[in-house]
């Protein structure tokens, strides 16, 4: 298997005394997209937001165990550095209202206070726009307010934001659950080009579109790791009951 | 059911919308009596120079208000500076820690601050300012207003940051930025409409107090720029006036009455539109 | 890719960054404790400010006829009760009319035209400023007062608790009328389909589900009335006339706690003077906080918006 950009040992997470994740184990390679899975309150979220530690915003929230991010332990480092090393898109689509589409996209070194040359800066905005698909509809108009955009351009434009900080790993939180079918396939196209560029871990919901776009699936059920590999083989002969039955609607 | 019953009810329904109309309106009856008889007795006492001149003596014809309008904004400035920087803190403080013990303490203690009347405001700023330097001040009437001020400031603050969407706060911790960086560089840039509203209309409030200026500000019938000494403001001025029993003064009191209700009505109309104007779509 | 790999504590803004961090968190907390530090100090103050007064007159100061600065005599009873007296009144005088206006947003008229023109109409009510009240009751109110006390063949002061009385509520309408806005829209439509549906007609849906289900939204907002009625001073100091007697009547002259220091407090210099018209308001300080909170409270378990 090719170099591992993210790995997941021995991991657990809680909030207060319920246990949401136990025991994961999980080995993500670089430059393919890794797509978690599983019904809703399985911990497929708490799993990718305790990367980037935005699980420990929430008071109560405590981890066990430990996730490597190239081979350094994210929870033995400032979360704040770990963050800028991981990208990160949400559910709802979440530009900064009070910035410019060109703002937005900058808006990593311009909130860190990292300065940098206004061509540095404007090739930043035109290659991460062009990567997250976005440039052609906008370029007349990255002075505009991002929030004039529709959903699916704004959860693009989100992309563009992250991929802007030239992140390790880019993580996706359901990026389609709040647009149209229409805007949902433009992002899918967009993902699949984009592992190129970056590792990327899908959180979702919907299992064709993990069939669709991931190469690795993973199984969350319950909190617990059900099963991990290939998507091609998981969606087709999955070893376990459970994914089995997941996959043909016999739960969640 | 006979139907002289029903039309009894049917005529009382009537009757009843008619009462609630009637009383509703008759509100507005004081209201415009009020502002036709402000307006008509004002406007006609209203001029450059009454804008730019100092009062006139007792039997001089003539004579402004200047010193009151520029002591009004000297004290409400030094009440903005006093509340807003505070109060604006305190709100974030209130909405970051919601549900905090202390948190809960200082709602509480912000709704007391608001419901304190302004006369014991008054008592307060004399005691710790006016018997301290010894002399009534710009200072003191401008510590009493911004006590006034702080809670309003304080609850808008809050209630605007209320609104704004956890989404928003992620999306700026995701990219690394530093948690104050996102309170002051994210979360406050997207609420400063709402701020803004705010603190226009708390100064629409204080602008026109007089209760604390009482033994603070005092009043000065000569323009004074210094915050170490007292000044006038237009309430104060009013209030002086209305009670002398020269009619000239009453006359510089209804102009001054009128400057006032136009100050607070722009001040009123100006939250309007930064509210419409700076609305954030989120 | 690999090459431009760095490990993750390079540039690493550590130290100064967790530095400010946690001077950010201070501050708020400062700023926080800071407010309760200020209304502590300013209950302390009061306190300490009518400490000669409680410890010289003691209790007797609560029922005590007469004020006589000269005489070193200080009694606040006429004040309570010329306090009592005129918000009192201004509350009943008002009520009709709050909770007419109340109906009329709430339930009859909630959008359009009419609705917003009345809603800015008595925004404006509570926007115009006190002393602007007093002015206007004093030419205009004092008279008409008057002329009916000539008619009803008492002393024409034209001055007095009634005056006061109806300057105090016109100002307080808005307060009592906005929140019972609010919590008369909270009733559930379909409490008054059911009504409606039985044949009720709309004034009785009003008076038999909508008013007692918003009953204590609008006594919250009666409340918080009354807590701006009790310090409300400017307007009530020019309209009041100034009499330290104990009222006899509705037409007589008196003096309101807060229209006592607005008067005696700056020309005030014996300490005994001083500290018991401090105390004075200590005595607002807890009579109105005691109400608004009290509202408040109420408020919160109706969870309204005010």
């Amino acid at each position: 298997m090719e170099s591992e950009v993210l790995k997941v040992e021995k991991f657990g997470a809680y909030f207060g005394d319920t246990q949401i994740l136990k025991y994961i184990n999980l080995s993500i390679p670089e430059n393919m997209v890794t797509a978690i899975m599983g019904p809703s309150g399985c911990g497929k979220t708490t799993l990718i937001r305790c990367v980037n530690r935005m699980h420990e915003l929430i008071t109560g929230a405590r981890v066990e165990g430990r996730i490597l991010l190239c081979g350094e332990d994210v929870y033995k480092t400032n979360p704040i550095l770990v963050r800028r090393k991981v990208g990160m898109v949400f559910q709802k689509p979440n530009p900064f209202p009070t910035m410019s589409i060109y703002d937005n996209v900058i808006a990593g070194y311009k909130l860190n206070g990292i300065r940098l040359g206004r061509g540095e800066l404007d090739r930043i905005v035109e290659e991460s726009l062009q990567r997250a698909a976005l440039w052609d509809e906008v370029k007349d108009s990255v002075h505009r307010k991002g929030t004039f955009l529709s959903g699916g351009q704004q959860q693009r434009l989100c992309i563009a934001r992250a991929l802007a900080m030239n992140p390790e790993v880019l993580l996706l939180d359901e990026p389609t659950s709040a647009l149209d079918p229409k805007a949902t396939s433009r992002i899918e196209e967009l993902i699949i080009e984009l592992k190129e560029y970056v590792t990327i871990v899908l959180v979702t919901h919907n299992i064709a579109q993990a069939a669709r776009v991931s190469d690795l699936t993973a199984f969350l059920y319950l909190g617990e790791l059900v099963e991990f590999g290939p998507s091609e083989k998981l969606f087709t002969v999955p070893e376990d009951k459970r994914t089995e039955e997941y996959l043909t609607g016999k739960f969640g | 059911m006979n139907s002289g019953n029903v039309l009894f009810r049917l005529v009382k329904d009537r009757l009843f919308g008619a009462g609630i109309i009637l009383l509703s309106f008759g509100m507005l009856v004081p209201l415009f009596l009020i502002l036709i008889y402000i307006t008509r007795n004002g406007i006609s006492a209203i001029n450059w120079e009454f804008l730019v001149r100092l009062p006139k003596p007792v039997g001089e014809m003539g004579g402004g208000i200047s010193n009151a309008l520029v002591g009004t904004v000297i004290l409400v400035g030094l009440a903005s500076i006093f509340s807003i920087p505070l109060g604006i803190a305190t709100g974030v403080f209130l909405s970051e820690y919601r549900k905090g013990r202390l948190a809960y303490v200082v709602r509480l203690c912000a709704e007391v601050l608001q419901g304190i009347p302004s006369i014991v405001i008054g008592i307060i700023a004399y005691s710790w300012i006016v018997i301290s330097m010894g002399k009534f001040t710009a200072l003191s009437g401008g510590v009493a207003l911004g006590i006034m001020m702080l809670p309003v400031v304080v609850r808008t603050t809050e209630e605007t940051l209320k609104l704004i969407p956890d989404s928003l706060r992620e999306a700026s911790l995701a990219l690394g930025v530093p948690y104050y960086q996102t309170i002051v560089r994210v979360i406050l840039p997207a609420a400063l409409g709402g701020i803004t509203t705010g603190i226009l209309l708390s100064i629409a409030r204080i602008a026109g107090e007089t209760a604390p200026l009482l033994f603070t500000a005092f009043g000065n019938p000569f323009m004074e720029t210094s915050i170490l000494k007292p000044v006038n403001s237009l309430p104060l001025l009013i209030f002086n006036y209305a009670t002398s029993p020269y009619q000239e003064w009453h006359t510089l009191a209804w102009g001054a009455s009128f400057v006032l209700i136009v100050m607070v009505l722009v001040l009123n109309v100006l939250a309007k539109v930064v509210t419409a104007r700076w609305k954030v779509k989120f | 890719m690999t090459s431009r790999r760095k490990s993750l504590n390079s540039g690493n803004p550590g130290a100064a960054l967790v530095a400010a961090e946690a001077a950010f968190t201070r501050g708020l907390y400062a700023v926080a404790i800071f407010v309760v530090v200020l209304l502590t100090a300013i209950l302390v103050t009061l306190l300490i400010g009518s400490r000669e007064s409680l410890g010289t007159i003691g209790l007797g100061f609560l029922y005590g006829k007469t004020w006589d600065p000269v005489s070193s005599e200080f009694g606040a009873l006429p004040f309570l009760v010329g306090t009592l007296l005129t918000s009192f009144l201004a509350l009943g005088i008002s009520l009709p009319f709050s909770i007419a206006i109340a109906v009329f947003l709430g339930e009859y008229f909630r959008e359009g035209a009419l609705s917003s023109f009345l809603r800015s109409a008595i925004d404006l009510l509570a926007g115009i400023p006190s002393v602007i009240y007093g002015f206007w009751g004093l030419f205009v109110l004092v008279p008409l007062v008057r002329s009916l006390q000539l008619k009803l063949g008492v002393p024409p002061f034209g001055v007095g608790i009634l005056t006061s009385s109806l300057v105090l509520s016109i100002m307080i309408v808005p307060y009592s009328a906005a929140l019972g806005r609010e919590v008369i829209q909270l009733v559930p439509s379909d409490l008054k389909e059911a009504a409606l549906s039985m044949g009720a007609t709309r004034s009785e849906v009003i008076w038999k589900v909508v008013l007692p289900y918003a009953r204590s939204g609008i006594f919250a907002g009666v409340l918080l009335s009354l807590g701006r009625a009790l310090g409300e001073t400017m307007a009530v100091t020019m309209v009041i006339g100034n009499s330290n007697f104990l009222p006899r009547g509705i037409f007589s002259p008196a003096n309101t706690m807060a229209s006592l220091i607005a008067n005696e407090f700056a020309e005030a210099t014996e300490p005994l003077y001083v500290s018991s018209l401090v105390e004075i308001g200590l005595l607002l300080f807890i009579v109105t906080t005691l109400v608004n909170i009290i509202g408040r409270q109420i408020i919160k378990r109706t969870a309204v918006e005010v």
